[in-house]
């Protein structure tokens, strides 16, 4: 209990860092806050009204005690293209995009860590090979273009997956929202129609998405693997007689899973980034192509609150991971 | 002085070792040798590509829109009848640029304060770890369009965006280096002899870890390609006209659903190249620089 209470702690000084930078990100925007807010043809003495307003006319300092005043209580700002609070429209298109995350990073551990200790384990064989494929078409393939191209076989030639326009089709209604991730909501509601069918939606993004976390996940499977297995207490295991596989799965695995976890800090920040690509790709309606809709109109409260809430989610994933860690490894427990 | 003057004296002989290495490197490893193709044709088409190409890049053609590869036109012509081969070869230019330009300026900053942060340690120490794990709080891409968005919608934040989110490593890294040549042999007889710490920094330990510095630059290059081209394709930097292979594909995405698949694929494998060539590459440098870690 005490190292979690002191793990929290330890994020706090990030979370206050994100807030700043953010703060500052507000404050440096091109040209005049005021006078963009105003519109083009408001007169000297509106803009300086506004500037009042909104508190621009007051020292640095102060606005920043407003702005962390105004984040606790939960404003974001309105965005001007859906006339909404920022929250508001990054809570009803969150749901979306965790639960295109998740699914993708589900996927590719479910792959990559099998494949890693194949690789690993039997070196030279074609598990090895096809890891050093995956590993390196994975760094080099730019996520928007890996999408376009399932898109262009599996619905266009091949006619298998449904146009890549959001999470359902015109046709088909939403479940009633309990989770707000149309997988579970539709399981809860017994509808396994909607769940095929938004399955069938998120093949894609979900393939294209876990393809790209693929590979940090797959190399350091396999190297972790690696280091373990010419370890001291493996050999004793073997040399006891214990069969390989027991000696792979239970000693081995636990050890080569930890610099795994700890890779997850680094898969997630690409994966939150690869989200915004993807989510443009298929029109998912998730924050990414929110903040990307805001960002073409040069609406900038929306995406300063989705930079905010993905920094925010960030720092809560690694001191999950750290949380994690501990649980899986005794020894980091002891020092902490 | 006199220290520069020594290590002036050993350089042609380690030129020579470390070329006879690398002509090795690059003989015994067919896949370097190709990288180092890759690498020539790349710089090719970025300084001669509006040269070479046989049509203008921005010349529409509407009669001829949306045609599939043929002999005229390689790689097919897009929505308004441009020769997609010419736009793909001409963005190359662009496309190097700014990834070659964000990268050297988080070489010189990112590299300049982690010596600095290693040698001094202290406060300086404190200030660029804090400002490289405050970096690092964010997932690097969503702070890339916030800096963008924030800035304005130009290349130039294109590149500073992407150095700034490069920064951590090269800080890390260079950081990490200096440290450990801190109290080194020839640190402490360029002391002894009378030099500033500043010019010690800059004569001393700077060059000793520009080796290491550079196989990181050919790693990151990759990188920087990536996400330059991924804040043009949702629609930052350039300007629809302008050649460049993010905005390509964000253009062809559209055409996808309707089987024009070749708007899309072409720049989309040109970056993809470029960005395999620089990952070949950085292993291959790494090779030549530091062969321990070779795996």
């Amino acid at each position: 209990m005490r190292t979690v209470l002191l793990r929290l702690l330890g994020a706090l000084p990030a979370l206050a860092g994100v807030i700043l930078v953010t703060f500052l990100l507000t404050r440096v925007l091109p040209g005049d806050t005021a006078s963009y807010f105003a519109g083009p043809t408001a007169s000297a003495e509106s803009i300086a009204q506004i500037r009042a307003e909104l508190g621009l006319d007051r020292p640095l300092p102060e606005q920043f005690f407003r702005y962390v005043t105004a984040l606790a209580q939960g404003h974001l700002g309105m965005s001007l293209t859906t006339g909404q609070p920022v929250l508001a429209d990054l809570t009803a298109r969150l749901p979306a995009s965790v639960e295109l995350t998740l699914a993708a990073l589900l996927l590719a551990m479910g792959i990559a860590i099998p494949l890693g200790i194949l690789a690993a384990v039997k070196q030279g064989s074609w598990a090895d090979h096809l890891c050093r494929i995956v590993v390196t078409a994975g760094v080099s393939l730019p996520v928007f273009f890996t999408g376009l191209l399932l898109v262009y076989v599996f619905y266009f030639i091949l006619g298998w997956s449904p146009a890549p326009l959001g999470r359902l089709d015109a046709f088909a209604s939403a479940p009633p929202t309990v989770t707000g991730l149309y997988l579970v909501d539709s399981l809860l509601a017994g509808d396994m129609e909607t769940f095929r069918a938004s399955l069938a939606q998120m093949a894609l993004p979900v393939a294209t998405l876990g393809l790209f976390a693929l590979a940090p996940i797959a190399r350091i499977s396999r190297g972790s693997m690696l280091a373990v297995l010419s370890a001291d207490f493996v050999r004793t295991a073997r040399a006891s007689g214990l069969s390989p596989r027991y000696v792979i799965l239970t000693y081995a695995f636990r050890n080569a899973m930890l610099p795994v976890l700890t890779t997850l800090g680094m898969v997630f920040s690409f994966l939150l980034g690869a989200n915004v690509l993807v989510e443009k790709v298929f029109a998912w309606p998730g924050v990414g192509s929110y903040a990307v809709e805001a960002l073409i109109a040069s609406d900038f409260a929306p995406v300063q609150g989705f930079v905010l809430t993905m920094a925010i989610l960030y720092v809560l994933l690694n001191l999950a991971i750290d949380l994690l860690y501990g649980l899986v490894d005794p020894r980091a427990r002891m020092d902490a | 002085m006199s220290a520069a003057q020594t290590t002036t004296a050993t350089r042609p002989r380690e030129a020579g070792a470390a070329w006879r290495h690398a002509r090795h490197v690059v003989t015994g490893n067919p896949v370097t040798a190709l990288a180092f193709a890759l690498f020539f044709l790349l710089l090719l088409c970025a300084a001669l590509g509006p040269f070479l190409v046989p049509y203008d890049p921005l010349a529409s053609d509407t009669a001829n829109a949306l045609q599939a590869p043929s002999w005229a036109h390689p790689f097919g012509t897009d929505q308004l009848g441009r020769d997609i081969l010419s736009r793909v070869v001409v963005a190359t230019r662009l496309d190097m640029a700014v990834a070659i330009a964000s990268v050297v300026l988080v070489f010189a900053l990112g590299g300049l304060a982690g010596v600095a942060a290693g040698y001094f340690g202290g406060w300086t120490d404190r200030v660029v770890g804090r400002i490289a794990d405050t970096i690092m709080a964010f997932p690097l891409f969503v702070l890339a369009m916030g800096i963008v968005a924030a800035l304005g919608n130009t290349v130039t934040n294109i590149v500073i965006a992407t150095a700034i989110v490069n920064f951590p490593l090269y800080a890390r890294l260079a950081r990490a280096e200096a440290r450990v040549r801190r109290e080194a042999g020839f640190v402490q007889a360029a002391r002894l002899t009378g030099n500033g710490e500043w010019r010690i920094l800059l004569t001393q330990i700077l060059p000793n870890i520009l080796p290491i510095m550079a196989v990181q630059v050919s790693l990151t290059m990759g990188y920087a390609i990536l996400n330059a081209a991924g804040l043009s394709f949702i629609g930052l930097g350039v300007r629809p006209p302008m050649p460049e292979w993010g905005i390509m594909v964000a253009e062809g995405a559209s055409f996808i659903v309707s089987g024009e698949w070749w708007v899309a694929l072409f720049p989309g494998l040109a970056l993809m190249l470029a960005v395999f060539c620089f990952n070949l590459l950085g292993d291959g440098l790494r090779d030549i620089v530091d062969p321990q870690r070779r795996g």
